[in-house]
């Protein structure tokens, strides 16, 4: 009896989130399927009518689709090269004895927390403006021309900036995982006329493989929609040299008024963040059974 | 001998980890620096020391009214937090205390629905926002970021929820401990923790959360996002005042995050790292 209750009062606790999310799910991806399939324009409202494929053609023949598509792989992958391989660098770092690790900590860390209009049009104005940029004064001081970061390499300028923000994430996760490693078995290492680097190769970074793991699933749901970044320093430009398939869809929809195009390529969107999706779920899932 | 070698070992040590970090910290500690110096100043060349004027703040907070986005930022952030914790303890909690086989197969649904891009969406939920009226209002931006940081919040919740022994609540049951008592006297005290720590992650999401943010708000609810964002025109681009609004925007939840690095890990990571 009181099993039962107990069961019937865990269900209903579990309700309105369940609820909750299955609306968010279902309604707006219904919908988005929907107009996907629709001769819809907001220019035009009154007439709408059935598409069939049309949007998915459209689209697909669109010269900046497949840009888009191969922007969106390099920040991926970009970023992803140098947050996993600076990460585990800085916390190895981090992890030998030393004055002020506190300190150091707290100022590596903080780019993660900076808001990204902020990071963007700090990097655009500060750091990277070929006039007054701080790598412009660099740059002369050392008696070179300033480069013109955004426009000469737009994607680049991106990638750096937002490396920058998730450099911190992966720093700080591989150095808990760090952290976690048996200092015995690291010492049996060091006795046995182990090096440094075969210390890292056949112990270290074996150790760190989950968790690296981790970082690079985790940071691809995010880094496949970057889109702040790009709108507040070249706008997706020159033409669609760092536009990625976010804002590319952001374009076709608020500034093409195009529902059914836009429609269409967030369904493409939608497959590709499944497909990485169905591996981060693989990892997280085998650290729930533990 | 071997002392001598850890001693410089740990010099080495710390004259690299300080460069790294510096250079890493650069950009932020640039823009406060920048924010204290005048306009002119400010475009005037690399210098690190500034006149120390709060000129920039002030105009920042009478020329583009800087209380009303800061203001919105804090009802959205702290306002979905709550929403959500309010509707994910409740799930975290049973989930945690009378699991079923179909708890993991629901935890792992709640998570795939945070990896559906936001832009795929982005249609859909502007069209419903603009014709209920929620368009660039607070209540809608609250509802909008309560549901992305849901699933978190549920999962968050529920790895801390997970490491309560359960026999305390037996032991409390023996006792003669009522439902109410057992939640009241036992079970909270032991949660505390864990959904402060929630909270405030999830309050560092909600504030730099840049899409919908952006997206869904045009003046009325624009929080510091947008604001920021509109410095990104031509007109509004005046170094020293983007830099104090900039310090302004990042402050609060810059310190908010120094105190939560160990909780930043086991949440974002979804307790797959610890």
């Amino acid at each position: 009896m009181a099993t039962e209750n107990t069961r019937g009062l865990a269900r209903l606790m579990l309700t309105p989130s369940v609820g909750l999310l299955l609306i968010w799910m279902i309604v707006p991806l219904a919908m988005t399927l929907w107009f996907s399939f629709q001769n819809y324009n907001l220019l035009n409202p009154a007439n709408v009518s059935w598409a069939g494929l049309f949007n998915y053609q459209y689209f697909y023949t669109d010269p900046a689709f497949f840009q888009s598509i191969w922007n969106t792989l390099l920040i991926v992958g970009g970023v992803l090269l140098i947050t996993v391989v600076g990460g585990i660098a800085i916390a190895l770092l981090l992890d030998q004895p030393m004055w002020g690790q506190g300190i150091v900590r707290i100022m590596i860390i903080s780019p993660f927390f900076v808001m990204p209009p902020v990071a963007a049009l700090v990097w655009k104005n500060m750091i990277m403006h070929p006039g007054y940029g701080v790598l412009a004064d660099i740059n002369r001081a050392l008696g070179f021309q300033p480069i013109d970061w955004f426009a000469q390499f737009p994607l680049l300028s991106i990638i750096i900036i937002v490396a920058w923000q998730w450099l911190p994430f992966a720093t700080l996760i591989l150095l808990t995982a760090l952290q976690s490693l048996d200092g015995e078995q690291k010492e049996a290492a060091e006795m046995d006329g182990a090096g440094f680097v075969s210390r890292f190769i056949y112990l270290t970074l074996p150790h760190l493989s989950r968790a690296i793991t981790v970082v690079i699933l985790i940071q691809t749901i995010f880094l496949l929609g970057v889109y702040a970044e790009i709108l507040v320093t070249t706008n997706g430009g020159p033409g669609y040299a760092s536009t990625n398939l976010a804002f590319l869809i952001y374009r076709t929809a608020l500034l093409g008024y195009d529902v059914g195009g836009a429609s269409a390529g967030g369904i493409i969107a939608v497959i590709l963040a499944n497909i990485v999706a169905i591996f981060l779920m693989r990892a997280v899932g085998k650290n729930l059974d533990k | 001998m071997a002392r001598a070698v850890s001693t410089r070992h740990k010099v080495v040590a710390t004259t690299a980890a300080w460069i790294v970090a510096l250079i890493i910290f650069f950009p932020i500690l640039y823009t406060i620096i920048t924010s204290l110096k005048t306009e002119p100043e400010a475009i005037k060349g690399f210098n690190l020391i500034p006149s120390f004027t709060l000129e920039s703040y002030v105009t920042v907070h009478t020329q583009r009214d800087y209380f009303k986005p800061f203001m919105n930022s804090v009802v959205i952030s702290v306002g979905s937090t709550l929403l959500a914790l309010l509707v994910a303890i409740p799930a975290a909690w049973s989930m945690a205390f009378s699991p079923t086989r179909r708890t993991k197969d629901i935890l792992m649904w709640m998570l795939s629905t945070k990896m559906m891009p936001a832009v795929a969406v982005l249609v859909p939920i502007y069209l419903i926002f603009r014709d209920t009226g929620l368009l660039d209002t607070r209540f809608g931006l609250t509802i909008m970021l309560t549901l992305i940081n849901l699933p978190i919040v549920v999962w968050m919740l529920y790895t801390y929820f997970r490491e309560i022994p359960g026999e305390i609540l037996e032991a409390a049951r023996m006792d003669g401990a009522g439902l109410l008592q057992e939640i009241v006297h036992v079970l909270t005290p032991m949660a505390v923790p864990g959904i402060a720590s929630t909270l405030l992650l999830n309050i560092i999401l909600a504030w730099n959360e840049s899409f919908w943010t952006i997206r869904l708000t045009t003046t009325n609810a624009a929080p510091l996002t947008a604001f920021i964002a509109s410095f990104s025109s031509p007109q509004g681009l005046f170094w020293a005042k983007l830099s104090a609004a900039s310090t302004l925007a990042i402050a609060p939840i810059l310190i908010m995050g120094w105190f939560s690095q160990k909780q930043l890990v086991r949440g974002l990571t979804f307790g797959a790292v610890k």
